[in-house]
């Protein structure tokens, strides 16, 4: 990868990820470059939740490291500037969306302020009040990004933030990641479905824990000859299967 | 340690409670409805009555708290709000002392409703002050929720959980001197009561019924103390940062 203009904010030298005695993880290296959106790309299965795991600490780790914001991985001083997005919502489903955001806000020690804020950020302010067991899938889902909002973290690492949600919806929310990215903070978001991958300023590719690519989606289309990325994908997983 | 972090899980869990009116009635409403039968199938002044009737208010709690807190806390576990609490500035003991909190609150209200109850309308003495026997009552809901927190960790599923219940509290309530006199039991049986939790809490009932507020008194509540601090410590141990 290029030296970027902003940096680097993530590291990720040679990790091994192992879980239920299978390699998930075979010494991955890779680099999140600082203040931009960076696409986790890859089909269900490639291991792009555990190196999100990995990447927030809270994933077991075999070997090597991860430095993120110029710590390591999970430590202490990065609980309040790293924000998460599981995979499935992890909000409480007997409580109302503002209630979740205020007991984040209150555990993150934030402002108030800052709940409204990230309500209005994904679009919920119509059901701020509404007990979250009652909501679509969606909507359970944006509720979980916006917990990842609150207290202004320099980095965000989510998980699938657009999957069910309708074009219109995706468009926004993709709107606000350049935004936060713009003002400076580094995002990691991952998807199945390449048709995001054009939303990203770089892309990881993943597939089986081996790093296919990373590169903009420019590169990407140079480099394969490809006009779309999926198809850019195909033909860098047959190049790597000629390979062996 | 934060005050405002353990302050924020407590309220979150009074939270959730309150939007569960039904669980609200069977935990104020069951300890009623038992202490009635009690009184109406032996009789209000039977010796029976009045010799299990107290030490029963004071440990309906520990069984309900054991109960809500292992299945809330193995809901925390399985719909991924651990995972994120555990990428935020909260300590393991705020999240434990956070739950133990709310459960005092709500063993508060029941030991009061139950003993106004008891006390007021079903014709119970005890010789002992009153208010002794509802504070040991409080007690034993802390009791009952660290000892829920801890086990909670062995049970995958919530039907397991629910088997925890007779697995971990009747055998305590059958050799802890309520149906038999601890020195009429078998030698084998009284080494294992003396080595269980709730024995030390029942007799600091019982004595607070007899009014023998003495040396052996103080013993009892401050092993029912220790026992809340090893479960603590033990329940901190199971809530691991990085999951494999």
């Amino acid at each position: 990868m290029d030296a970027r203009l902003n940096g680097v904010a993530v590291r990720v030298e040679r990790l091994h990820v192992v879980r239920g005695g299978t390699v998930v993880l075979p010494e991955l290296s890779c680099e999140v470059p600082r203040a931009e959106v960076t696409g986790l790309l890859g089909p269900s299965g490639s291991g792009k939740s555990t190196l999100i795991r990995a990447i927030v600490g809270v994933q077991r780790v075999a070997g090597g490291s991860i430095d993120v914001l110029g710590e390591p991985a999970g430590s202490r001083r990065l609980r309040s500037r790293v924000g998460y997005m599981t995979q499935a919502p992890s909000v409480y489903g007997d409580l109302t969306v503002r209630e979740n955001l205020r007991f984040f806000a209150r555990v993150l020690g934030t402002e108030a302020g800052g709940v409204e804020e990230a309500i209005e950020s994904v679009s919920l302010v119509d059901c701020a009040d509404r007990v979250v067991d009652r909501l679509s899938g969606g909507q359970r889902a944006r509720v979980s990004l916006a917990t990842a909002l609150l207290g202004r973290p320099d980095l965000l690492v989510l998980d699938e933030p657009t999957v069910g949600l309708d074009p219109a919806l995706r468009r926004d929310l993709w709107q606000l990641f350049h935004r936060l990215a713009d003002e400076g903070r580094t995002l990691l978001v991952s998807s199945h479905v390449m048709d995001e991958a054009d939303r990203c300023d770089t892309l990881l590719l993943l597939r089986g824990g081996r790093l296919l690519a990373a590169a903009t989606p420019a590169e990407l289309r140079a480099r394969t000859g490809a006009a779309q990325l999926d198809e850019a994908f195909l033909r860098l997983v047959d190049d790597v299967e000629a390979a062996s | 340690m934060s005050l405002r972090v353990t302050g924020a899980v407590a309220r979150r869990v009074l939270q959730q409670l309150r939007r569960d009116p039904r669980t609200i009635a069977l935990i104020i409403g069951v300890p009623c409805l038992l202490e009635f039968l009690l009184q109406q199938l032996f009789g209000r002044d039977s010796t029976v009555f009045q010799h299990v009737g107290a030490p029963l208010l004071g440990l309906f709690p520990f069984i309900t708290m054991f109960l809500v807190t292992s299945i809330t806390m193995l809901r925390e576990r399985t719909t991924g709000t651990l995972e994120r609490l555990m990428t935020l500035p909260l300590a393991k003991l705020d999240l434990l002392a956070g739950y133990g909190i709310a459960f005092a609150v709500v063993a508060v209200v029941q030991a009061t409703i139950v003993s106004v109850l008891a006390f007021g309308l079903l014709g119970l003495d005890v010789a002992g002050p009153r208010w002794l026997v509802v504070v040991l009552a409080v007690a034993n809901a802390v009791l009952g929720s660290t000892l829920g927190l801890f086990t909670s960790a062995f049970a995958q599923t919530e039907f397991q959980a629910v088997q925890f219940m007779p697995a971990v509290v009747l055998p305590q309530i059958l050799l802890c001197g309520l149906f038999i006199a601890r020195d009429e039991m078998a030698t084998w049986l009284r080494v294992i009561s003396a080595l269980l939790p709730l024995t030390y809490a029942y007799d600091a009932l019982a004595r607070t019924a007899a009014d023998m507020i003495d040396a052996r008194f103080v013993a009892d509540v401050a092993v029912v103390c220790g026992c809340v601090v090893l479960a603590l410590a033990l329940g901190a141990a199971t809530l691991r940062r990085r999951t494999p």
